[in-house]
């Protein structure tokens, strides 16, 4: 019999599953569950772009591509970032197209982390960014925001995390649970405490496409900026196009010729198919983007208000699709909230704690669902809470 | 097409009570009220219906599209016609179209026969039509831009790192 475990690097033992696949196995296991734990949009990717798709098979365009990306749409993801943060990037060396917003996320660490390099995360956040630290070698160290600052992140919370050993700074925005975003004042004393430093800001923009009320800004705009920040992006939250696995990095030459390095030996080039697509959807999509950001506005008013309504103070949430209630009126932890709430209601939410020690006490509620769904899940979270004070009611 | 985000959420559901409205654009239910008044007024809301199937409760129930030829009338042209046909109850829809005919009917019937005997008895008599084609719906996949015949499944699976 071969051990395993004695066969698998210490390093991946190590890795911890992350709190929403847990969850999600729960849910799995049972039938007819309203699950409002899905990170991806209920929208179908626009016919324009999956007609080009077809187009390109039809055309037989199935070989690798540059290992940057199309020249095309590296050129179009230029033009889109010049129009929508402000910021030019050159097509030919300051832009690579990678597989998702994830693996971007991957390359920027890989490239810049050295074994004992602090890599600052801003949290809550999404579960990835501290695991791929760590397979780096590199020291993930948490710098928590609160509701008390909108979940943003302050220049005192951050300058008390630097040290010599900061190599990075990941700053999720829009976010990913909170629905949090970061406006241009916001920003600049986050950028007056980084100019100066050798710390690199890895942005991770993968929600900038869906703000409510106000355009993303991104710190890269921000003077002197540009040259000490990743910008990552990608197609499958604003455009839809989760499966399709395409997104990318923009930012300084002299970093992105190492990240490449990797890009190229690990991926070789990213899906072809995927990449024609995207130049359609860069070009041709806006409308497409604006009804359904029109449509999420929507429910996200519904979504607030109503969980203000039944007794969980929700926070405002102005980007992403995920509304962000607090439960800790309920006297239950964010994990036996949930776990009851799907054992006991069939609704499956994910706990905050998932996403950082802060998010303990809220519940990450995904509103990529249709309306009536999400009345309907209202409505047994409002049961839940009901049985839950008639128990208090009989202690 | 551009609607205002009002008119759309009303022509899903227009059900949806004015503070409900109100949450859903950021508005106050009184906001909402004078915006409704004002769409009324203009006549861009006609009236408030409910979507039926009614094939649910009698599956004998049969709709049909029936396109019209008629010669048009002096003075009125195609109005009084039209008007006329409009009055019956089983009449759904009138509506003068450009092309290969005049008038196109959407009308509802207990069973085929009762569609035939109207179209025999009361559209081809009536003076000046000139010809009709009925054909019978067989499915209706979606209307007033709601879809009838959706399961909604969701075939996002359980997917996270």
């Amino acid at each position: 019999m071969i051990d395993y475990d004695k066969i698998v690097s210490e390093r991946a033992r190590e890795i911890k599953p992350s709190g929403i696949r847990k969850f999600f196995d729960i849910a799995q296991q049972m039938t007819g569950v309203l699950n409002l734990g899905v990170g991806e949009p209920d929208f179908f990717t626009p016919w324009k772009i999956r007609q080009q798709a077809i187009s390109v098979l039809e055309k037989i365009k199935t070989s690798y591509t540059a290992n940057s990306g199309l020249m095309d749409l590296r050129r179009s993801i230029s033009g889109y970032l010049g129009r929508t943060i402000g910021v030019d990037y050159k097509p030919e060396n300051e832009i690579i197209v990678t597989v998702g917003g994830s693996e971007a996320i991957d390359l920027a660490i890989r490239a810049l982390v050295d074994e004992g390099d602090e890599v600052l995360i801003v949290e809550p956040c999404f579960v990835c960014y501290a695991p791929m630290v760590e397979l780096s070698h590199g020291v993930p160290v948490t710098v928590e925001t609160s509701i008390e600052n909108s979940f943003k992140l302050t220049a005192e919370a951050l300058r008390a995390k630097i040290t010599p050993r900061t190599k990075a700074l990941i700053l999720p925005y829009p976010n990913n649970p909170t629905g949090a975003i970061m406006t241009k004042e916001e920003l600049e004393p986050i950028a007056e405490v980084l100019r100066g430093t050798d710390i690199i800001v890895i942005s991770d923009e993968i929600y900038s496409a869906l703000t409510y009320g106000r355009e993303h800004f991104s710190i890269a705009a921000l003077d002197g900026m540009r040259e000490r920040t990743l910008v990552i992006n990608g197609f499958s939250k604003g455009y839809a196009m989760t499966g399709w696995r395409l997104g990318f990095l923009a930012g300084p030459q002299p970093i992105l010729k190492h990240i490449l390095k990797i890009h190229q030996y690990a991926i070789m080039s990213s899906p072809t198919v995927s990449q024609y697509a995207a130049i359609t959807a860069l070009e041709e999509c806006d409308d497409d983007v604006a009804k359904m950001v029109e449509e999420y506005d929507v429910r996200r008013r519904y979504v607030v208000n109503a969980f203000n309504k039944i007794g969980l103070p929700c926070f405002d949430p102005e980007g992403a699709f995920y509304a962000f209630p607090c439960i800790k009126s309920t006297g239950l932890t964010s994990q036996q909230f949930s776990e009851r709430l799907v054992y006991e209601k069939k609704v499956a939410v994910v706990p905050g704690d998932a996403f950082g020690k802060c998010g303990e006490g809220y519940i990450r509620v995904s509103y990529a669902y249709s309306l009536k769904n999400l009345k309907a899940a209202v409505k047994l979270i409002e049961e839940f809470l009901e049985d839950l004070k008639k128990e208090h009611g009989d202690e | 097409m551009q609607m205002s985000k009002l008119l759309n959420l009303l022509a899903k559901n227009s059900r949806l009570s004015n503070e409900e409205l109100g949450v859903l654009l950021g508005k106050t239910a009184d906001e909402v009220a004078e915006e409704i008044k004002a769409l009324e007024d203009s006549g861009t809301i006609k009236g408030y219906t409910t979507l039926v199937d009614y094939g649910v409760e009698n599956p004998n129930i049969v709709t049909a599209y029936i396109e019209l030829k008629v010669t048009p009338r002096a003075e009125s042209g195609f109005d009084e016609i039209a008007k006329f046909i409009a009055q019956y109850d089983a009449v759904k829809s009138v509506t003068l179209m450009s092309g290969a005919y005049d008038l196109g009917i959407t009308i509802i019937g207990e069973n085929l026969r009762v569609i035939s005997d109207f179209v025999a008895k009361h559209l081809s008599t009536i003076d000046g039509v000139i010809s009709t084609a009925t054909h019978f719906e067989l499915k209706t996949y979606k209307e007033n831009g709601i879809m009838l015949c959706d399961d909604e499944k969701d075939e996002r699976g359980f997917v996270s790192p």
